[in-house]
């Protein structure tokens, strides 16, 4: 039976931390490009819970992805606000369409 | 870890204790007198005060703060010289900026929640106090975290104002982005040394056995949160945007406070992680725990990107805001070259420049919000002939800017003068030589602000400037550390020396 190790973790966690790029980078919609964001944060949270759990660091990797959750809460709901306002003044959410400010 | 340790560590946190003690009293505050206009800011003035007069009463102390018993070299906060110096700017910066934001048209004109504003200010200044001070990457993202949070909803405060949404959707974006980037190095990071405590992760590099490859996608991740903050080259593309819609009083803040406590946190982080304690010999080439892979190069080349597209970019603007924005990136990369030469001279040479940059740079941009909160524009060419119409502004608006590019006698040429002969000391000739050239280029792009002020024909009528004695003495302070600072420096240059000291080195 396939045992599942660091490596395991390791791979999940870079997968999805290129997924998150990958969404900032090519999505359009203000909400999707958040959405890339939270996959950002929590791929690094599976990192510091492995790599505790492996590496037998104690409980600070799990303290550590705790804090980043509570953050990636108090960043969406500012994000959703901001995003909400640019609703309101522009009638889009689409990040390439808000381009008021260029050279 | 037992109470009486924390309640011991208290001790040294009395300055961070006041301003959560303001941050509550202006929230209340604001929610029983919605109406008045100037109690808000009167309450801020008068607790960062108090909260200055903590700073110096505070013991620096020789070990580190809420560390466990078990572990007393563990803590996760200093209170050294270096980081006192920090907080003296950020704290000097966030009370002009609340000064300022009596006077300011966007502020005040943004309605009932307009207390709200001196809340957050509140809450960032403390983000920065954190950040400028912490030693564990955890606590280090979390102030960094929360000085950025405040920071994207100061930047969009105008919310009516459709470019001021705008520069906050941008920072979000943006923002998140570079500490999510960081957050993963950090893991990665916190993979190798098992510890988030920049003293532990340094004495496990010392051992060697660390894998390079694994090691230096680790820093380069931190770097770029970190070089987000300050506005470094390749990550600088929020900043012109973001400077140019935020409210100005904020774009002062950004480019002086929070760039200091992101320079702050960024040479705590080198300093302490990369360099080898045990090099008797502290020079720039003491980054030894990688002899094969050399840190220096990389910021050196990172410093002269930031500078020359800082300078170029400049060049070519026709909004004074933005052309602002583009010179503290280019001033965050003066500041770079002396991060590269990590040894006290280059530090102490950063931290002159800060000292002086925050009068400048702060003049510079007070000046210009009250002549565009009257003429309602920052277009370089409705300043034209301003210079006859409104003397005293348009004349410390020269000062300032003379200042920013480095000529004698302003202050911004002691600034340039320490960190060039640092560098030339350490024998970084061709930095340095670039360094000049970049300071001759600016020259170009401040000096045709002068020459609209002074030179050209007026296209519109007559405009009245009226100034308060507030407006008169806020541009009298700030000036005249920008002239005095240019001749008698001395004092500055020892408390620079003094302040140099980051515990353990």
């Amino acid at each position: 039976m396939l045992q599942v190790g660091l490596y395991h973790f390791l791979v999940l966690s870079g997968l999805l931390f290129s997924l998150g790029i990958f969404a900032v980078l090519t999505r359009k919609n203000a909400i999707l490009v958040l959405m890339g964001i939270e996959l950002i944060l929590n791929s690094a949270n599976i990192n510091f819970i492995a790599f505790a759990k492996y590496g037998n660091f104690g409980f600070s990797g799990q303290m550590v992805a705790l804090f980043v959750i509570i953050l990636a809460a108090a960043e969406a709901a500012v994000a959703l606000a901001i995003v909400l306002n640019i609703y309101k003044n522009f009638n889009t959410v689409h990040v390439d369409e808000i381009d008021g400010l260029k050279d | 870890m037992d109470l009486t340790y924390i309640w011991n560590s208290l001790t040294y946190f009395q300055a961070e204790i006041a301003l959560s003690i303001v941050f509550v009293l202006l929230l209340l505050l604001d929610l029983f007198f919605k109406k008045t206009k100037y109690l808000l800011p009167i309450v801020s003035v008068i607790g960062f005060a108090v909260v200055g007069y903590f700073i110096f009463s505070t013991p620096t102390s020789d070990a580190l703060i809420f560390g466990t018993r078990e572990n007393p070299n563990l803590g996760m906060v200093v209170v050294d010289n270096f980081a006192l110096f920090f907080k003296i700017i950020i704290l000097l910066s966030t009370t002009f900026t609340v000064l300022f934001s009596i006077s300011s048209k966007e502020i005040v004109g943004s309605g009932e929640f307009h207390g709200e504003y001196y809340v957050l200010l509140a809450g960032m200044t403390l983000g920065m106090f954190i950040m400028v001070s912490t030693v564990d990457l955890l606590l280090m993202y979390l102030a960094i975290e929360m000085v950025s949070i405040s920071s994207y909803i100061l930047a969009g405060f105008t919310r009516k104002v459709s470019r001021s949404s705008e520069a906050s959707l941008k920072y979000i974006i943006f923002g998140a982005v570079a500490s999510g980037t960081m957050l993963y190095g950090i893991s990665i990071l916190y993979g190798i040394a098992g510890s988030t405590n920049i003293y532990a992760i340094n004495a496990i590099l010392s051992y060697g056995n660390v894998s390079t490859l694994t090691m230096v996608f680790a820093g380069l991740l931190i770097i770029t949160g970190l070089g987000f903050k300050i506005s470094m080259a390749p990550f600088h593309f929020w900043t012109p945007d973001v400077y140019e819609g935020a409210p100005i009083t904020i774009t002062g803040l950004l480019s002086v406070a929070s760039k200091a406590a992101g320079f702050a946190i960024l040479i705590r982080f080198l300093k302490i992680s990369f360099v080898d304690v045990t090099a008797t010999n502290f020079q720039s080439s003491s980054w030894v725990i990688f002899d094969f892979f050399d840190w220096t190069e990389i910021i050196a080349i990172l410093s002269v990107l930031t500078m020359t597209l800082g300078n170029l970019a400049a060049l070519w603007q026709d909004n004074l805001k933005r052309m602002l924005a583009y010179s503290s990136i280019a001033h965050a990369g003066y500041m770079l070259m002396g991060v590269v030469i990590i040894d006290n001279n280059g530090l102490i040479a950063v931290l002159i420049y800060f000292f002086i940059y925050l009068f400048m740079n702060l003049g510079a941009f007070f000046v210009l919000m009250l002549i565009s909160d009257k003429i309602g524009s920052e277009e370089m060419d409705d300043f034209n002939g301003l210079g006859y119409k409104a003397p005293l502004l348009c004349v410390s608006f020269t000062i300032f800017l003379i200042s920013l590019t480095g000529i004698p006698p302003t202050a911004g040429f002691i600034g340039k003068l320490y960190l060039f002969s640092a560098l030339i000391q350490t024998n970084w000739i061709w930095l340095a030589v670039v360094g000049v050239i970049n300071s001759v280029i600016s020259l170009y792009y401040y000096v045709r602000v002068v020459r609209n002020m002074f030179l050209k024909e007026s296209s519109t009528g007559e405009v009245q400037i009226p100034l308060s004695w507030l407006n008169v003495a806020l541009v009298i302070i700030l000036l005249a550390p920008t002239l005095i600072l240019g001749i008698y420096f001395q004092p500055l240059v020892e408390y620079a020396q003094k302040s140099v000291m980051i515990l353990g080195f």
